[in-house]
């Protein structure tokens, strides 16, 4: 069979620098699949936006053929005419980015701009456009396509935002849908269902498909072949069963073992010990009052948290997983005194086992301070926790120049010290943030929290911005520096599988409230509440004889109204969160006993 | 490289997992942010040529009267109304150097209109570095060398005379130390105040949040043009020139700061919700300590640029007190107050050249706005 398209010896560079994409060449066959796997900075974006030639400006395309196939022509879109490359997009290749939130135009209904599609490739009256367009709503999942034909962007959640841009994609009937990394800013839950979407619509239109992403999970999951890229050129690429179970390159090798796997656990664990803790949350609420939009009405509650009883053992580590909203961030803030829990609340942090426990709300200057140094924060989003006017070395120094510790000379010496720990090298103290990469800047905010000689971390989803890679790299530095220092986590994700290593504790969180509760063992080897079951089977694993199972995600991630029976919310009334004392020790879900 | 037996390619150059920890992913990045800012305000050259243009402008306000073949001020009645003269170099096809034609007026009884007549058989080198009228270098210096002037037969009238007979190019060097300075001087006080009142709105938000934005409402409110009318009318005639050109600036300024103010606002909230001034005031930092060391230094380029394409404003708003004659009175001289002598318009129908200070006006203006363009797209340098 002739490949619908070929791209041969592909070049790409920047301005008179050295080519970002360097001599890459792979072909996609009918109705068939192609991941393009790599890191952020591999040149995997470029080389497929290059296909549409929606390069950024300063971009040149040096050297290198894009042959597409289709409907009996032959055309190098490398070369093509702009004129003609406009009928090319959207019409017989078509694209979903990388952020559901920022690829609708925020002004117009989402009905219309779909139909643009059939617009402006000039086939259907307005009518006809209506009908194809709602039909193609039912198609990717809408339950109400006419209600959503009319409403605007802001109106849906990221999934459904993305279940309407796969909608514009599919809506032209396309031969090519080029997908850059379509899921990444998805929870997981989410991410399977659409993934599920994709593989469905795909099986039904027949249509290929090229899916970027830096998951070899997702790759599992979706794809027949694969093209493996690092530092713009190709490492290895070929079909995707052979590769997946023996990788070949190394760089292959490392992107499969760094993969989050749920792990197969076979026996149940001991819950951790509960008579030295460190950090204890008693019944903690926050409520935000939100005014409504018309003043006659009375103003909205927030329930951001509700009654959450967490412990952290010293030397141990608590993960709270849920999804964006379900109120694991507000409980970490609140845990480390940035925001007052709602009156009944109480907070108690006990730096050292031989010293009385201090409420974290209710403290004087001086223990605010104390506090201050002991409880330390690491921030999710690398590329805005370092001041880009400061050299490395002031940011580092910086909380022993508030705490006043120390001459100058000997924070220096720390800092040196702390950049030696994780994994980085002294002489780095002199640059500037930007020069770092995602992880680079993770680990020197995870430094930066070090300086302190803190007793506990709240790490507020510090991986979730990475590369699957570098991910696993920063929980290997994590554990290591817990298990040296004696540190406690309070580690915030929303991923299971990531915190299936480093969490000695597992609270699982959905709407404020948590719905179980476990040590990650037996969470994994008898998940009892539908959410967590849809959180562990919609977890992507680079395995291909572990296909994600959608008939459970689709049943815990569904709205909490919709649950079994036994686990259902009526509105705000939950079940209450009961130990399962008979099944195993340690293990609380929230139902009706 | 390699092909395996099951169709896969892999390529067969060394590869070093570990390699990527110790190095620089974006080495051009690494570097103070004004470094950065400068790298990426180069590439945009009409914002460097304004720069440049502003810069040496600037540079020479001091010199003005050193430029200037004539005093701002010194009158020549025999040339009232002179058209430009041109500074020539041949002679019948000899090179004499720079020289001018001695000119003589004569009125044309029938039109009522001065006539000038160059004499075109004797060419009068001009003289540089020249004694002539004393001035003030840099305004305590005193000197009597002038850059250039003509012989004692002849006058350098380079962009014409005005209704006194006084020299309009001697008249605008020395305009633009008024016309120019005007805006830095309101822009300063616009500034202390936008800073002031934006950073205790955005920093302590609330009531206090609230009544700065509805002050800024209502000062937004007011027409401006009478508004600047009504307070420079209010300002005593008798005053010096020196006192008024203080106290318009200053009314100026006043009344440009809300914009100001309201950016300020807007940038320090954005900038407080970035997560290094979370995490400095989680790890316990005072409130002026992290306004002083994060909030102000990744605003200030920000604040820069803003002030640049402000001060335009400024120069435009002298400009049109002045020509309104409620600005600055002769004998000071601006560009402004130069061109209230051509509010006639059929003295500038005649002698065109009356309209001549717009010129430096619009140039400087334009520099300025340009200036302000490319330092706005260079502020951020992290983006590609």
């Amino acid at each position: 069979m002739r490949p619908l398209l070929s791209v041969e010896n592909l070049s790409i560079g920047f301005g008179k620098g050295d080519s970002v994409v360097k001599d890459v060449s792979f072909a996609v066959q009918p109705g068939e699949t192609l991941a393009l796997v790599g890191e952020s900075g591999s040149g995997k974006t470029i080389s497929c936006r290059a296909v549409l030639r929606i390069l950024p400006k300063v971009a040149q395309l040096r050297s290198g053929r894009i042959i597409l196939e289709t409907r009996g022509k032959k055309l190098d879109l490398a070369t093509l005419d702009e004129r003609l490359m406009r009928d090319v997009r959207g019409n017989t290749v078509s694209m979903i980015f990388q952020e559901p939130m920022r690829s609708l135009s925020p002004l117009h209904r989402i009905g219309n701009q779909v139909s643009e599609v059939l617009w402006l490739h000039g086939r259907k009256s307005e009518r006809e456009a209506r009908n194809v367009v709602l039909e193609c709503f039912e198609r990717v999942g809408f339950p109400e396509p006419e209600r959503t034909y009319r409403s605007y962007p802001f109106e849906l959640s990221g999934g459904m935002r993305q279940r309407a841009m796969i909608a514009m994609a599919m809506v032209a009937k396309p031969d090519l849908l080029i997908a850059d990394e379509p899921t990444t800013a998805l929870d997981v839950t989410t991410q399977a269902q659409v993934l599920g979407l994709m593989k469905d619509l795909q099986r039904e239109t027949g249509m290929a498909m090229i899916l970027v992403t830096h998951d070899l999970g997702v790759v599992a999951n979706m794809a027949e072949q694969v093209v493996v890229m690092h530092k713009g050129r190709v490492m290895e690429s070929g079909p995707a069963e052979p590769m997946l179970r023996a990788p070949a390159h190394p760089y292959t090798k490392a992107l499969f073992d760094a993969a989050p796997e749920i792990p197969d656990a076979e026996v149940v664990a001991i819950p951790p010990s509960r008579d030295d803790l460190i950090l204890e949350m008693k019944s903690v609420s926050k409520t935000y009052t939100l005014r409504a939009g018309k003043g006659w009405k009375a103003p909205t509650l927030i329930h951001a948290c509700r009654e959450i009883d967490l412990r952290v053992t010293r030397g141990e580590t608590l993960a709270i997983v849920g999804e964006s909203g379900s109120g694991k961030t507000t409980a970490a803030r609140i845990a480390l005194g940035a925001e007052p829990p709602d009156p009944g609340g109480e907070v108690l942090f006990r730096p050292d086992p031989s010293r009385p426990t201090v409420p974290v709300h209710d403290m004087d200057r001086e223990s605010r301070t104390a506090f201050q140094k002991q409880a330390q924060m690491v921030f999710q989003d690398p590329y805005s926790s370092l001041s880009p006017r400061m050299r490395i070395q002031d940011t580092l120094m910086e909380p022993l120049d508030i705490h006043r510790i120390g001459t100058r000379s000997e924070r220096r010496e720390k800092a040196a010290e702390m950049l030696r720990l994780v994994g980085l090298s002294p002489d780095m103290l002199k640059r500037y943030p930007h020069a770092f990469s995602g992880g680079q800047r993770q680990r020197l905010s995870i430094a930066r929290a070090l300086m302190l000689d803190p007793a506990l971390i709240v790490c507020d989803e510090p991986t979730s911005a990475l590369d699957v890679s570098v991910q696993d790299q920063i929980l290997r530095l994590l554990e290591e520096i817990r298990d040296q220092h004696n540190l406690s986590y309070l580690f915030i994700s929303h991923d299971l599988a990531v915190v299936a290593r480093i969490a000695d504790e597992v609270a699982v969180m959905r709407r404020g409230l948590i719905v179980e509760q476990a040590p990650p063992e037996t969470l994994f080897y008898n998940p009892q509440h539908p959410y967590t079951k849809a959180l562990i089977a919609a977890q992507p694993e680079p395995d291909i004889d572990r296909p994600i199972d959608l008939k459970l995600v689709a049943q815990g991630a569904g709205a909490p109204e919709h649950w079994p029976e036994a686990f259902r919310f009526n509105g705000s009334d939950a079940p209450p969160l009961v130990g399962m004392k008979h099944l195993e020790p340690g293990h609380k879900v929230r139902c009706h006993a | 490289m390699t092909h395996l037996p099951d169709g896969r390619y892999v390529d067969d150059e060394p590869f070093d997992p570990q390699a990527s920890l110790l190095e620089l992913e974006r080495k051009d990045l690494d570097a103070p942010n004004w470094l950065l800012v400068w790298r990426k305000f180069k590439t945009h050259r009409l914002g460097l040529i304004s720069g440049i243009f502003l810069l040496i402008a600037y540079g020479l306000i001091p010199f003005a009267g050193f430029i200037a073949p004539y005093g701002p001020n010194q009158r020549f009645s025999e040339h009232l109304y002179s058209p430009p003269q041109s500074v020539k170099l041949f002679h019948e096809g000899e090179f004499v150097g720079p020289f001018v034609y001695p000119m003589t007026s004569e009125a044309n009884l029938e039109t009522f209109q001065w006539e000038f007549k160059p004499d075109t058989s004797r060419p009068l080198r001009l003289k540089f570095f020249c004694e002539g009228s004393t001035y003030n270098l840099a305004g305590f210096i005193e000197s009597n060398r002038h850059l250039f002037c003509a012989s004692e037969e002849a006058t350098i009238f380079i962009l014409g005379s005005d209704r006194l007979g006084r020299d309009i190019f001697s008249r605008v060097s020395y305009g633009a130390q008024l016309s120019l300075t005007v805006g830095l001087i309101g822009i300063t006080v616009s500034f202390v105040l936008g800073i002031f009142f934006g950073s205790v709105a955005g920093y302590f938000g609330g009531r206090v949040d609230w009544m700065v934005n509805r002050v800024i409402e209502i000062l937004r409110s007011l027409p401006e043009l009478p508004l600047w009318l009504a307070l420079s009318a209010a300002v005593p005639s008798n005053w010096s020139p020196v006192a008024v050109f203080f106290i318009i600036s200053i009314i100026l300024g006043i009344l440009d700061w809300p914009g100001l103010a309201r950016s300020v606002r807007a940038k320090f909230l954005s900038l407080r919700e970035e997560e290094y001034v979370r995490a400095a005031e989680m790890m316990g930092a005072t409130s002026g300590r992290v306004i002083r060391k994060h909030l102000l230094p990744n605003f200030t380029s920000h604040l820069i640029a803003s002030a640049t394409l402000s001060i335009p404003a400024m120069i435009l708003g002298e400009t049109a007190l002045s020509f309104l004659g409620l600005g600055l009175r002769a004998p000071a001289v601006s560009w402004g107050v130069m061109l209230n002598d051509a509010q006639n318009l059929t003295s500038v129908e005649i002698y065109p050249w009356l309209a001549i200070p717009m010129l430096p006006i619009v140039i400087v203006v334009l520099a300025f706005n340009f200036l302000g363009d490319g330092l706005r797209d260079s502020l951020d340098p992290y983006q590609q």
